[in-house]
């Protein structure tokens, strides 16, 4: 493409001012985004995570989370050689079996491991984003909701800090927060994602263990990998439709 | 009308019940949301407002369209699947500035940032390349000898700048 001075001086702040509506996100400047058109979703690769805690600290950045909150957190499991030998007594001693740690939510990393018996593993976890979640059924005033698109929000303007949602939630996903006083949760980067940007967390991740994904796109390769791998979600029993799909899931983890 | 004869009291009460009714709809008019309801029951607006949260990581295509010397030499190494801002950051400001060398992103320490991927651990997968950082490198930064970009030890061969080991970028 030729472009001489004359056009480039016209193409430059053009460009400029459609960065600029990118920025803004008002509705009306991201014309383009379709709510019926996607239904989000998260699949967390747990052969791919080495607990480097990038996406904890994105996620903080990324959407000022205060300091002892997470919207996403990493922990570590260690499954000890007498539980693998074992696996139907892990349920005898759940305190200890197996040993679970998240120092911070994971934001700094993990200690160095030095016990090399048994196996360990890392789980990030977030907002499952369920189709059918029990932490919007439960809201009195209509402050939380999924979303056309797939996304759990909450309406920060109209949640009475009731807590009540916190409680709904089997994943422990959600928290009050202290400045605001009302709940918080992940909103899978609802301002990136209706930009076409993927999460904050994704975005930070080194290994590609996090990826966002579309399930209304036939393109997404989420559709070959359900297909191809094991994928599981978190308590299935509870049937609350979860979409963080967790590929490799130990079934020691609750 | 022998039939209402006597039920001027009801007429009032009845009347008195109309009013409140009428009383509510405007209340409900003016303290309910326009948008509430839209989609579900909550407040449609609410959609965009959450939406409107501003950026902080740029995103690597945003990176990768000032910066493609660099994306070249990244994408033939190791860290080809690494994004930009795992490691530089969120860019979004410098980015989006006027003028982006006004908001000089800070350089990261390779001390911290090399270490917190590949600190050896028996935690982290078994093929993730990893190091015991005092034994491999002797104290010297990691960056003596790997290029960040490209840190295969063949890309750095070619690349590494001529200056003192330990030299502090």
């Amino acid at each position: 493409m030729n472009i001489n001075r004359r056009q480039m001086l016209i193409l430059l702040p053009a460009a400029a001012i459609a960065w600029k509506s990118v920025l803004a996100g008002t509705p009306e400047d991201s014309p383009n985004y379709k709510m019926s058109d996607h239904w989000w979703g998260m699949l967390i690769d747990i052969p791919k995570c080495i607990g480097c805690g990038n996406c904890v600290r994105a996620c903080q950045t990324e959407n000022d989370v205060p300091d002892g909150y997470f919207r996403t957190w990493v922990e570590r499991y260690h499954v000890s050689d007498w539980e693998m030998k074992n696996p139907q007594d892990i349920m005898t001693n759940p305190m200890t079996d197996p040993q679970v740690i998240s120092p911070d939510g994971g934001k700094e990393g993990f200690p160095v491991a030095t016990d090399t018996s048994g196996k360990y593993f890392f789980v990030p976890k977030m907002c499952n984003h369920c189709a059918d979640s029990p932490c919007t059924q439960v809201c009195p005033v209509g402050a939380t909701f999924v979303a056309p698109d797939g996304v759990v929000l909450v309406d920060p303007k109209y949640c009475l800090g009731c807590a009540y949602c916190v409680q709904a939630c089997p994943y422990g996903c959600r928290y009050i927060h202290p400045e605001k006083r009302t709940a918080d949760k992940c909103t899978l980067c609802y301002h990136r994602i209706t930009k076409g940007l993927t999460t904050a967390c994704c975005e930070a991740c080194p290994t590609g263990a996090r990826q966002l994904v579309d399930l209304k796109n036939p393109k997404d390769p989420i559709h070959e990998f359900l297909k191809t791998h094991s994928v599981q979600v978190l308590k299935p029993q509870m049937a609350t439709g979860a979409k963080a799909f967790y590929n490799g899931l130990d079934g020691s983890v609750r | 009308m022998s039939l209402f004869k006597d039920a001027g009291h009801l007429f009032r009460f009845a009347g008195l019940f109309v009013l409140a009714f009428l009383v509510f709809l405007v209340v409900r008019h003016f303290v309910v949301p326009p948008s509430f309801g839209q989609y579900g029951h909550y407040r449609g607006a609410a959609i965009a407002e959450i939406a409107s949260h501003p950026v902080k990581f740029a995103g690597h295509d945003t990176c990768e369209g000032c910066h493609s010397d660099v994306a070249d030499k990244k994408n033939k190494g190791k860290h080809a699947h690494v994004n930009c801002e795992a490691c530089h950051g969120a860019q979004a400001k410098h980015a989006t500035a006027d003028d982006p060398s006004t908001v000089k992103p800070v350089l990261p320490d390779v001390a911290v940032l090399c270490a917190r991927c590949h600190t050896a651990s028996a935690a982290k997968p078994k093929t993730f390349p990893q190091v015991v950082p005092a034994d491999h490198s002797n104290g010297m930064p990691c960056d003596t000898c790997h290029q960040p970009h490209s840190p295969g030890m063949d890309a750095a061969a070619a690349d590494v700048p001529a200056k003192p080991a330990g030299g502090v970028k």
